[in-house]
């Protein structure tokens, strides 16, 4: 057992409302300059929906992630060797349509506008030409386009439905569509890791956060293509690749990352897991049905002395150990078994899990067009808008009895919590209900605990950050404190 | 694995200093952002090297009690990415005049030695006037010194005021609770000068009518964590994700709580997304759904089987159990009004008995009069106005009944109208004869009026339906599918799951209702409709419960010591306070396009005239107010009056009302295009008036601004209209001046003469509160004001001191300015008029303050204006604070006050200093009752001496806090429980509304201080809208949209909805390249896929969309979320975004979502001086509305020209 420490997250996607300040936040600390301009490091995507970059999830074109070949583990993109041939050529790069062109606008055309025969409006201008440009693309092109023949209807994840179930998609009884923030998964078997030519890439040993040196990257680019998820981005101006850095700088002082700082649907949570390194690459090599199961096998009990002894002697602190504890990642994910990984299948192990959202019921119209709802009391398992099978397609890699057994336990949750405030349901009916789902009602209870109640310290378990002793490692600590900060700042430029 | 692993080289990992650099940072201050979203979230706003790099939220709010979600973190998309507006392109860095303008001034200034003079010049003369008017909105700004700017400014005021009086000065500011001291600090000095302020909250039609009408109140709700008590949660033409982003986590917790959260939308929205069901009723048909919900509660929940809770509760809180006179007076019996207890003779004898009502007492058999109606609020026997079920008279105990089935003398049948389909019902109701004055009376109660109405039979003859499949009969299930789309079974499966939740949690269900309902024409009834099923299962005053409206952020928590410094009551009184919709209806000559009113309405009598006709009336009869008051200036007007002989006020009042009576003197509403009753100078800050908050934006371009306007609708009230002088033609461009105040260049500053440059949210020090939370909390200037920008509070201070300097020559010596306001709610004037009676038709005498306007005289002191704004005066010291006619004392406080806070010295005396923003913020906060616990307790025993009731131990526990500027930047505070507002907040317990009348028995503000389901005023009976009804929209014909529009080419013919948006609040952000990025980089307008495939438009296609008022171009958004026949284009982008020139309107710039608008005023709701239909600025008079729109739409031809 080889016991690591991961910051991991949990999004509970059925109080994601949609509204991208988590993107914007990220946006405003990290990615606001220029050659960063089209860098989302976190997105919200409707879905379903076709995703940024455009169909990102559709591996046949882009290659990221891994497949396993005789029984063995390799980058989907190409061999090592092949990466070697490769280097100069990367096919599976997207292309700046499929991110889109980064614009701002004239806007002087209207703050300094010299007298005219017409009101005088500002114009799109291209971030890359400087030029006028028409907009027919942007990182959030599709945001509420649900029942949309373009976009919805293209999500490579409803592939796998009958015709029928995708029709239905664009009529008022089964229109739908919900949220999903995405942002780097500090993946346990990351592929943009794996690809990097230069070595730039590296998982820190403390956090598990996965950084791209700004010193060692070359601008390969293999990354970008490695990364299944597309949360590797290129810096034109800086010919760098970055990505999301889970606010590292925030997170060492004690700060929620500024994505789930400022969610005010209060769906993000985070804190330690600690994971067994020794089985990584036999968890990434089970079969798709059995990933979610594997991974979650990966994760380990912080209350085992058994785990608690070999981190320990891996060097994982007291306090970090303690921060595993009270992490409401591992109640989500490994007590309670209701936060899922996001596309599993592609086998890098992503870090971040989702609890999927309860959508209404269907409806029904008759020959007058009359509309009806289904008679089921709440949003239900059987006529959700949204078939099952769509959602193992994001998080189970197809397995469907994972998302039904986490909705037999939220709905569950739900009736059991309307009978203790209201009353009316029998308390029998209650019980077959736990039973069928599998819980109890004390676990509901923690569970609507930190659903609905749970403040920012809880949300937010962070471990504290040893900065003292890893500055001691280069530098004698007092010297930081007496001169921190002293020297000079240079923008981030090309071959830095 | 070889390749994953820990770099184990300390070395290789020093470049992360890269990203740590990047997030120090050398500050943080608390602010907030000063927009009209309702969020009031409180931020921390970051500084690095003197410059705000960004925003995160606090998140720091004081806890609730236990088991309620915390508040944190607060905020959303657009105010995180506030701090790009400081440094942007689009910031306005110093003052501006366009050139036009500033070459005509600067050669009139050289030419005469007397300012007034030279703008004399600049605006007698017709091609100066016409040149810099038709440049409005074209660019050519430039750059002046703040001295000159203010100099014009202040030149244009006094020229206006010594040639027409100052009331033909106008300012307009929306929304105060957003940042109270700036808006103050317009309002203060506007209101010193004597100029007229517009109201936003009926303009923006986010006022619900139906809150006055039902409670007498403008709006009281729940704070969004109350949401997290309810069990059932119905969300209406609200889309909570959207609009009230930092909230919505209230609603998603409660679903974990064991809530049903249900959706009414006409489209997949993103709340319907959150919700268990969504409903997807057709829109602007809210009503029919909620009639045939009430059809079910009533036969199911009261007529089959009776819930003692409900029951108790529309006893004790509601008007169900008082009695209405049948009215027989027409060919067929119908509801009439309220019986008057005085008409009894055993009441003959009561002080005003015309406004105290009768119950039918179960113990003593007899009609009796219980406590609390307003004749008991307004009388000389304090103390017994409560909801005590008492007779007034002799305190014996009531049990008054809901129906008289039981006790019936007969059955009498009555006639119902069913606007739906334009049939009358006949239907039996029970009836009992009492004996009045007048003879003997057939009286039933509002209980079994609203059976009737609804159509539940209980054994009684007529045209009652027999099953809730009956169709044909209002207002069953099956009645309503017909408008609303929905079948019967989803409205009979949801009454009764509304109704048995609210009888098993004691009324724990609530209707969470916004713009897209109240947007509408009849708004006002698809509230009451709502409302009713609330009262009927007791939901209303309960945690958890009641109808919870959030549309416009209206709640300014500490009102009554705001209003004294924002209003300078501190100095005189009364304030001149003008209804928006009003104003702009008649000024911008909307009235002029349209040719009968929207609702077709009586067909005889004062309320079936042209609906200029009734605004002229309302006016008369002081419903509303109106200005300019008169064709003459009111600073003249005294003049005369001491000239001809008046020497007393009173002498002086009644001349001018004999002069009005003589027809010798006119009301400016009379003649609204005459040139000397046109408003001239218009001061616009903290908002973007000319656009967003125009409703008919195109009619302000034409006949405000004088520019060009791509209106073609025909002018047709000509022959409509009796009461208002027709002038031909219209006249375009009547502003003489238009001053915006404003941080970024906006539609409003492009078309304004002069611009200048106002402080962020992130430079300046203010208050901010709303209904959605219960805390208040500041602006703080993270960063001084930038470049050349001040702060409203100093740019109004300055503005003050060039007016003050400048009046030395023209107004040297204090002056009497005659000042007529309406009839106000919470104060006598509620008992002014129990019939309507108009002296201008000489149906009564013109009595100020009774059947006409107040007149009252203020003096006015122009050389020390600039001085009383700068310093708290003694009036408030003498007259101490009001609210909602709560008189609080408060000289000892002054006193304290005066001896502690900053000083201000001018005239040789003493006062409080107001000199800056934070002098202003902490004199608020030091006397508002729901931040100072002495003042609570003080609100009170005001209370308590009306009531009688005890209710000083609600304050008791905090009668020593007291939060001043400081506390609040330290941390939020929570506002303390206090009588000015009705809810009880102690020990974290979350706000609901009228929780204060519930479980305290303090009467609504309301005819019978119950909560009315009936109104009797004459104007709801004429209109048929005295009980819930429903009234479907506007029809297109009735819309007058598209009369002189046609289709061209392949066209569709779409009702134009504009909800709230995503990417801005408003018009504010929506111009800001992040939220344009996250979008489409345009606003776009939203088809359905098949429509769109109708016309040959693809997703991202340029289309128009266009009617009579105006047009709109851009890209389209395909989606089936739309409804088809709907058309959606979010609120108020700006004009300046990338929209390009109109073919269809002659290659001219397409507008915005008010260019498609034209305002139309509901007659009924002019109505005053009767109880809760009493004027109150922003709080009550006929809202605006929008949503009663039509457009045709179609590919845009060619390619898209700029």
């Amino acid at each position: 057992m080889n016991v690591r420490v991961q910051v991991s997250m949990v999004f509970h996607l059925d109080k994601c409302i949609g509204c991208h300040t988590c993107s914007l936040a990220c946006k405003n600390l990290w990615t606001s300059r220029p050659g960063a301009e089209y860098m989302w490091w976190n997105n919200v995507e409707t879905k379903p929906g076709t995703g940024y970059p455009t169909l990102y999830e559709d591996q046949d074109e882009y290659h990221g992630g891994w497949e396993v070949k005789d029984g063995k583990l390799q980058l989907k993109l190409n061999t090592r060797a092949g990466e070697l041939l490769n280097i100069s050529y990367n096919p599976r790069l997207p292309a700046l349509d499929d991110y889109y062109e980064p614009w701002t606008y004239s806007y002087d055309d209207v703050t300094n506008a010299p007298p005219q025969d017409d009101q005088p409006v500002f114009k799109p201008i291209s971030s890359v030409t400087g030029k006028e440009m028409d907009i027919e693309a942007g990182p959030n092109w599709d945001d509420d386009l649900g029942g949309s023949g373009i976009y919805a209807a293209n999500d490579p994840n409803l592939a796998s439905l009958p015709d029928q179930q995708r029709e239905q998609l664009l009529s008022v009884e089964r229109i739908v569509y919900f949220y999903l923030p995405r942002m780097c998964n500090h993946c346990v078997n990351p592929s943009c890791v794996a690809a990097c030519p230069s070595g730039a890439i590296y998982k820190r040993g403390e956090d598990g956060i996965v950084l791209v040196s700004q010193e060692k990257c070359r601008g390969w680019r293999m990354c970008v293509s490695g990364c299944p998820y597309k949360k590797v981005y290129f810096n034109w101006e800086t010919g760098k690749a970055e990505k999301c850095i889970l606010c590292y700088p925030r997170l060492e002082t004690g700060q929620a990352p500024a994505c789930m700082h400022s969610c005010p649907g209060r769906i993000r949570y985070l804190g330690v897991l600690l994971y067994d390194a020794d089985r990584i690459e036999e968890t990434a090599l089970h079969a798709d049905n059995e990933l979610v199961d594997a991974q979650r096998e990966m994760i380990l009990d912080p209350f085992d002395p058994e785990v608690i002894r070999q981190a320990k002697a891996n060097g994982v602190e007291d306090h970090v150990i303690e921060s595993a504890q009270k992490s409401p990642v591992f109640k989500f994910v490994k007590k309670w078994k209701i936060a899922l990984p996001f596309h599993p299948e592609f086998r890098t192990l992503p870090m971040l899990f989702y609890v999927p959202p309860l959508l209404p019921v269907t409806g029904t119209s008759n020959e007058e067009g009359l509309y009806d709802t289904s008679s089921d009391f709440f949003s239900s398992l059987e006529n959700a808008r949204l078939p099952i099978r769509y959602m193992a397609n994001l998080f189970a890699a197809g397995d469907e009895d994972q998302v039904i057994r986490i909705y037999k336990k939220m709905m569950a949750g739900r009736y059991f919590k309307r009978a203790q405030s209201v009353g009316g349901a029998e308390d029998a009916s209650i019980a077959e209900m736990l039973t069928e789902a599998a819980t109890t009602s004390e676990e509901l209870e923690e569970i609507y605990e930190l659903t609905t109640l749970a403040s920012f310290d809880e949300r937010f378990v962070i471990p504290p950050s040893s900065r003292e002793a890893a500055i001691e490692l280069v530098q004698i600590t007092l010297d930081r404190q007496e001169g921190g900060g002293m020297g000079f700042v240079h923008e981030p430029r090309r071959g830095l | 694995m070889s390749w994953i692993r820990d770099l184990i080289n300390p070395q290789a990992r020093t470049w992360e200093s890269f990203y740590r650099n990047r997030w120090q940072h050398d500050r943080i201050v608390r602010s907030t952002h000063g927009v009209n979203c309702t969020g009031s979230c409180s931020w921390m706003i970051y500084v690095k090297d003197g410059i705000v790099t960004w925003e995160m939220q606090a998140t720091d709010y004081p806890q609730l009690e236990a088991g309620i979600p915390p508040y944190e973190p607060r905020g959303c998309p657009r105010g995180i990415t506030f701090s790009w507006y400081l440094y942007s392109p689009l910031r306005v860095k110093f003052p501006h005049v366009r050139g036009v303008l500033l070459d005509h001034w600067r050669q009139a200034r050289a030419a005469h030695s007397d300012p007034l003079q030279a703008w004399a010049e600049v605006v007698g003369n017709e091609e100066t006037r016409r040149a810099y008017q038709t440049a409005r909105g074209k660019g050519g700004f430039r750059r002046v010194a703040w001295d000159e700017a203010l100099e014009i400014i202040a030149v244009s005021m006094l020229y206006t005021a010594k040639k027409y009086g100052p009331d033909r000065v106008t300012g307009f500011s929306p929304i105060p609770a957003m940042s109270m001291i700036s808006y103050a600090a317009g309002s203060r000095f506007l209101q010193l000068f004597g100029a007229a302020i517009l109201s936003f909250y009926d303009l923006y039609a986010d006022f619900p009518p139906a809150s006055p009408e039902t409670w007498g109140e403008k709006t009281d709700v729940a704070e969004s964590a109350d949401w997290f008590n309810s069990k059932y949660i119905v969300i209406t033409g609200s889309n909570l994700n959207m609009t009230r982003t930092p909230d919505a986590h209230f609603a998603a917790e409660a679903k974990h709580r064991g809530a049903k959260l249900v959706a009414l939308a006409p489209d997949f929205s993103e709340v319907s997304r959150l919700a268990d069901w969504w409903i997807p009723v057709h829109s602007g048909m809210d009503a029919a759904f909620w009639m045939g919900v009430g059809h079910v509660i009533l036969k199911e929940f009261h007529a089959q089987r009776q819930i003692p809770y409900f029951t108790d509760y529309l006893k004790r809180y509601s008007d169900s159990p008082f009695l209405i006179a049948v009215d027989e007076t027409g060919a067929e019996p119908k509801p009439g009004r309220f019986l008057r207890a005085g008409r009894l003779s055993r009441y003959a004898a009561v002080e005003n008995g015309e406004w105290k009502f009768l119950v039918f007492d179960a113990r003593s058999g007899e009609p009796r009069m219980p406590r609390g109606a307003i004749g008991g609020r307004w009388q000389t026997r304090q103390g017994c106005w409560n909801l005590e079920l008492k007779d007034e008279m002799d305190g014996t105990e009531i049990d008054p009944l809901l129906s008289l089935l039981e006790c019936h003398d007969a059955e009498l049948t009555l006639n119902f109208q069913d606007f739906g389909t334009n049939h009358a019902f006949r239907r039996a109701v029970p009836v009992k004869y009492v004996e009045t004055d007048g003879g003997r009376l057939a009286v039933t109660t509002v209980y079994d009026l609203l059976m009737a109405q609804y159509g539940v039979a209980r054994g009684l003859a007529g045209e009652y339906p027999r099953t809730y499949d009956d169709a044909e009969a209002s207002y069953t299930p099956a009645w309503q599918e017909q408008f609303t789309g929905i079948g019967r079974n989803t409205i009979i499966r949801f009454a009764r799951e509304f109704a048995s939740t609210a009888e098993k949690t004691g009324g724990k269900c609530t209707v969470i209702v916004g713009s897209g309902v109240n947007h509408w024409y009849h708004a006002n009834l698809h509230y009451r409709s709502s409302i009713a099923a609330l009262m009927l299962c007791g939901c209303v005053g309960v945690n958890g419960g009641g109808l919870n409206h959030y549309t416009g952020q209206e709640k300014l928590v500490p009102g009554a010591s705001w209003s004294a410094l924002a209003m300078a009551l501190d100095w005189s009184a009364p304030p001149r306070l003008q209804n928006g919709p009003s104003f702009h209806y008649v000024h911008s000559d909307q009235w002029r396009y349209e040719s009968a009113p929207a609702d077709p309405g009586p067909q005889r009598g004062p309320f079936s005239r042209h609906v200029m006709d009734q605004q002229v009336d309302a006016v008369r009869m002081g419903w509303l107010p109106f200005y300019p008051q008169f064709d003459e200036s009111p600073v003249e007007l005294v003049r005369r009056a001491e000239e001809e002989g008046a020497t007393t006020d009173d002498e002086i009042k009644q001349w001018v009302v004999t002069q009005l009576k003589h027809r010798r003197l006119h009301l400016a509403v009379e003649d609204p295009d005459a040139s000397e009753n046109w408003p001239r100078v218009w001061l616009i800050w903290r908002a973007n008036a000319i656009l967003s908050s125009a409703k008919g934006h195109e009619y302000f371009l034409k006949h405000y601004l004088g520019t060009h306007d791509n209106a073609i609708a025909a002018e047709v009230a000509k022959d409509s209209v009796q009461e208002v002088l027709w002038r031909e033609p219209a006249r375009n461009g009547k502003m003489d001046l238009v001053v915006d105040l404003n941080f970024r260049m906006d539609t409003s500053a492009l078309y304004s003469d002069i611009v200048l440059p106002s402080a962020t949210w992130y430079e300046k020090d203010d208050l901010n509160t709303t209904d959605l939370h219960s805390y208040i909390h500041p602006l703080g200037a993270a960063v001084p004001p930038c470049w050349e920008s001040k702060t409203d509070w100093e740019i109004f201070k300055a503005l003050a001191e060039k007016v003050s300097a400048m009046s030395v020559k023209y107004f040297a010596a204090p002056f009497r300015d005659l000042v007529a306001t309406p009839l106000l709610h919470d104060t006598p004037d509620d008992l002014a008029q129990p019939s309507v009676k108009n002296w201008h038709r000489g149906e009564c005498e013109p009595v100020p303050g009774k059947t006409m306007p107040h007149l009252a005289l203020v003096t006015r002191d122009y050389v020390n204006l600039h001085h009383k704004f700068c310093s708290l005066g003694p009036r408030l010291r003498e007259e101490g604070l009001e609210d909602r006619g709560l008189q609080i004392r408060i000289e000892d406080w002054y006193d304290r006050f005066a001896a502690s806070a900053p000083r201000y010295e001018w005239g040789g005396r003493q006062y409080p200093s107001l000199a800056t923003a934070i002098d202003a913020a902490n004199a608020i906060l030091h006397f508002g009752p729901e931040v100072n616990g002495e003042m609570a307790y003080r609100s009170f025993e005001a209370r308590e001496r009306e009531t009688g009731l005890q209710l000083t131990d609600l304050a008791g526990g905090n009668r020593d806090v007291y939060y001043d500027f400081h506390a609040l930047k330290a941390q939020p505070r929570r506002i303390l429980t206090n009588a000015c507002w009705s809810g009880i907040v102690n020990a974290g317990r979350p706000y609901s509304a009228y929780c204060q009348n519930i479980e305290r028995l303090v009467p609504w503000r309301t005819l019978t201080g119950r909560q009315h389901l009936y109104l009797d005023h004459e104007a709801y009976l004429a209109f048929g809208e005295n009980l819930p009804s429903f009234k479907p929209r506007i029809s297109l014909e009735a819309s007058l949209n598209l009369v002189s529009s046609s289709p061209e080419g392949e066209c569709l013919t779409l009702n134009c909805l504009t909800p709230h948006g995503k990417w801005h609040i408003h018009s504010t952000y929506s111009d800001d390249l992040r939220m344009l990025t996250l979008s489409r980089g345009i606003e776009p307008f939203w088809l359905n896929d098949k429509d769109a495939a109708r016309i040959g438009v693809e997703d991202n296609d340029w289309v128009e969309a266009y009617n009579d008022n105006g047009v709109i171009a851009t890209r389209a958004a395909v989606s089936a979320r739309i409804p088809a026949g709907t058309g959606f284009f979010y609120h108020a982008p700006e004009r300046t975004i990338a929209f390009p020139k109109s073919p269809m309107r002659g290659n001219r710039r397409g507008g915005g979502t008010n260019s498609v608008t034209r305002l139309r005023l509901k007659p009924v709701l002019m109505a005053g001086g009767y109880a809760q239909h009493c004027y109150r600025f922003n709080d009550y008079g006929p809202a605006a509305s929008d949503r009663d729109t039509y457009v045709l739409v179609r590919k845009l031809p060619g390619k898209p020209r700029w």
